[in-house]
């Protein structure tokens, strides 16, 4: 079982640019941005801050998309990258005063460098092998925060808590309001900048490695380079959104990275749909609330209840949200031509 | 403008003429969480994830308030417990704290348990003013009323009950060559904190210390490194399953220092049974409640009324389980505090009546010990007392003692 069998039937391998198997059309986009960009005109701040959860999950998301859906490779080691970020952020804004957005770049550079670095031994691995060194990488991170060398930066196990940022300009608007449109924008851009990736030169040689690795290296696409550079902008982007994270929750500590985390995120991708791009927030929309769904149905069989949705959602639908897409614009198409 | 300006006026002279003391006092106040028939009390526990055990208490709190509410409620009002699940993740919760207070709109937090999902908490808890009350955690960062007037802690900080080892070290045995073993966590940190700052200028007395994960299978390595250096004190600052196996280990070893456990691993049934009884003999350690695995309180009136709770609202609630006793005691304390607010239901009166409890004794704790705050003092439980394994019970001696060495 690989990633390879998980990117829908429906996208032939052959088509040469794969633009729409990727995303959605520019009009379901500008709709569902419309639609975030509403939110905290009608809902109460304690959604808006869900909802703000809800992006940065989606970003963390994507990445592992990227990596998964785009080059094949797996990884259960997201939340290493994501700590990494949250981490960087925290630290900058709390002990060198940096402002808060100029921290995120930075923990993206600094999350891509660990992830191209990560990304040069996993080379030797494939499959569940390499997903077994990222995990380690995941249950290796929160102790790894706690070590007291690294105490005065990070606060050991007390971990640190952030300052929320004001929205500036003199807005109107609450903390929790700015921070959603703030992470908004980041996460468009992100977006936007993922898919771009995802049909140029070096998405071409993400695939082309995801459908045959043989044959992409005899076509001279150099295979080391694009496998390490999809791990790098993987854990680029994860770094994003763990800087975000941070400033959300306005708390970073060994514990809220653990390897639960991880699996989360692997979680959201596939019920997302491997290698669909807009999937991607469906998916952390399901890390974030069908555990309290769960919860309200049972208080102690909450984890029972949350596999036995996973397993319906698996089993009816094992492509995901994109399939759900996939058989809805058939339908419209039918709809239409009637 | 002008006619906006009278309407102000004439609503200051109505506030003013309003403010009647006597009538303040005879209307009821209230606010989000609060009615003439309902308190709504949220609450977040690891129902789920590594720390699951703990659920325990948010169960036990919820059996005691069905309890109240069978009983008649306080004064007249029902209570609406809303726990839930955080997983013992920090990110989640703050949602769900945020969930309570913005959502379900409860009157205060109540019990939320762990230091890390606590620290993630009470900062937005501070910015708005809801009180968080009874952390669930011994970290001695719960009792800072200038920093965070909103939040208060319950248990006696392990800092404080490391000052009460150290003090009894000082005097009893000023030879003592200290080899300590701790948790890597925040719970053992500050712990070592706290024995090194009541050690004072002798803490060279600590001649070697040693710190496991709690995810290593077993600790015996780190034991034989500690008899190695001689030492002739043992302090172990270890969870319930690491302190038992230490004990053990020691006799296996034939190692006879002077042995301190944690209070947090001091009950019968799951460390001295399992450690084995003649290895345990003559341990030392502290104690703020009673055990309820240990037959001395059998006949004990308040241990009586916690059995028959059990018996009646939580059948399937382990009297041996520390954490029942612990839920038990704490939402006793809740319902003092909220009977104590009377009609005025804010959440600035339940801060006030909170951090002005007078000699309250909850059923669960050791005769003597009673509950004191003040505006300065976030810190109920203080005291403790010293108590020493004999048989297959502890046996108190002394005084008991607060945390602060200069009492």
């Amino acid at each position: 079982m690989s990633a390879i069998d998980n990117v829908a039937p429906e996208a032939p391998a052959i088509e040469a640019v794969p633009k729409r198997a990727m995303t959605i059309g520019t009009g379901t986009s500008l709709v569902v941005l419309a639609l975030l960009f509403l939110v905290p005109v009608f809902a109460k701040n304690f959604i808006i801050f869900q909802m703000t959860m809800l992006l940065i999950y989606a970003l963390a998301v994507l990445a592992l998309n990227i990596l998964t859906g785009g080059s094949g490779q797996f990884s259960l080691g997201q939340s290493a990258f994501y700590a990494i970020g949250a981490y960087t952020s925290a630290i900058l804004m709390e002990q060198y005063n940096v402002n808060y957005a100029l921290t995120l770049p930075v923990a993206g550079v600094i999350c891509f460098g660990a992830g191209f670095l990560f990304g040069q031994p996993a080379l030797r691995l494939s499959g569940v092998y390499l997903a077994l060194a990222t995990f380690a990488l995941a249950t290796a991170m929160p102790q790894l925060l706690k070590l007291n060398f690294f105490e005065k930066w990070t606060g050991g196990v007390q971990g640190l808590v952030v300052t929320k940022p004001d929205a500036p300009f003199g807005l109107h608007i609450s903390q929790d309001t700015w921070l959603y449109y703030f992470t908004l924008t980041v996460g468009v851009a992100i977006y936007i900048f993922s898919v771009n990736l995802l049909r140029s030169r070096s998405g071409r040689a993400f695939m082309a490695i995801r459908d045959n690795e043989i044959a992409a290296s005899a076509m001279g696409i150099d295979v080391a380079l694009y496998k390490t550079l999809a791990f790098g902008v993987s854990a680029g982007i994860t770094g994003v959104a763990g800087g975000l994270g941070a400033i959300a929750v306005q708390f970073v500590a060994p514990d809220s990275y653990t390897i639960t985390l991880a699996i989360s995120l692997f979680l959201g991708m596939v019920v997302g749909g491997v290698g669909w791009l807009p999937g991607s927030i469906v998916g952390a929309a399901f890390i974030i609330f069908v555990p309290n769904i769960a919860e309200s149905v049972s208080k102690g069989l909450s984890g029972a209840v949350f596999g036995v949705l996973l397993f319906l959602i698996i089993f009816l639908v094992p492509h995901g949200a994109r399939q759900v897409a996939v058989v809805c614009q058939q339908a419209l198409g039918r709809l239409r031509k009637l | 403008m002008r006619f906006a300006s009278l309407l102000r006026g004439a609503a200051l002279a109505a506030a003013l003429l309003g403010a009647d003391p006597d009538r303040a006092v005879a209307q009821a106040a209230y606010e989000p969480g609060a009615s003439a028939t309902e308190i709504r009390i949220g609450n977040i526990m690891p129902y789920s994830g590594p720390a699951s055990a703990y659920g325990v208490i948010g169960k036990t709190e919820a059996a005691y308030f069905r309890k109240v509410n069978a009983e008649g409620g306080i004064n007249g009002r029902k209570i609406t417990f809303i726990s839930y699940d955080d997983a013992y993740s920090p990110p989640k919760a703050l949602e769900q704290a945020r969930r309570l207070v913005e959502s379900d709109e409860v009157l205060l937090i109540f019990n939320p348990l762990g230091t890390p999902s606590n620290t993630a908490l009470q900062k937005y808890l501070n910015d708005s003013k809801v009180p968080q009350l009874f952390v669930a955690s011994g970290a001695s960062r719960w009792n800072n009323p200038k920093a965070f007037p909103w939040t208060m802690g319950w248990q006696p900080s392990y800092q404080s009950e490391a000052h009460v080892y150290a003090h009894y070290l000082l005097t009893e045995k000023p030879d003592a060559k200290i080899a300590v073993l701790y948790q890597n966590d925040d719970f053992g940190k500050d712990y070592l904190k706290g024995l090194k700052d009541g050690l004072g200028a002798k803490t060279s007395m600590i001649v070697a210390e040693d710190s496991y994960e709690s995810a290593e299978p077993a600790i015996d390595d780190h034991i034989s490194r500690l008899k190695a250096t001689g030492a002739n004190v043992f302090i172990s600052i270890a969870t319930p399953k690491f302190a038992a196996q230490a004990i053990k280990r020691l006799a296996e070893m034939d190692w006879k220092p002077l042995q301190f456990v944690a209070n947090v691993s001091a009950s019968v049934g799951a460390v001295m049974m399992p450690a084995g009884f003649e290895n345990a003999q003559g341990v030392l350690s502290t104690a703020y409640a009673k055990d309820g695995s240990d037959p001395q309180w059998d006949d004990d009136p308040g241990m009586k009324k916690f059995v028959a709770f059990l018996r009646d609202y939580a059948p399937d609630g382990n009297r041996l389980d520390g954490a029942t006793a612990y839920g038990y005691g704490v939402a006793q304390t809740l319902v003092e505090v909220l009977t104590r607010c009377g009609d005025n239901l804010t959440r600035d009166n339940v801060m006030k009546q909170a951090q002005s409890l007078k000699d309250f004794a909850p059923d669960t704790l050791l005769p003597g010990i009673r509950i004191n705050t003040s505006p300065t003092d976030f810190a109920p439980i203080k005291q403790l007392q010293m108590m020493r394994f004999k048989g297959r019970t502890w046996e108190r001696f002394g005084d008991i003692m607060t945390g602060d060495l200069g009492n």
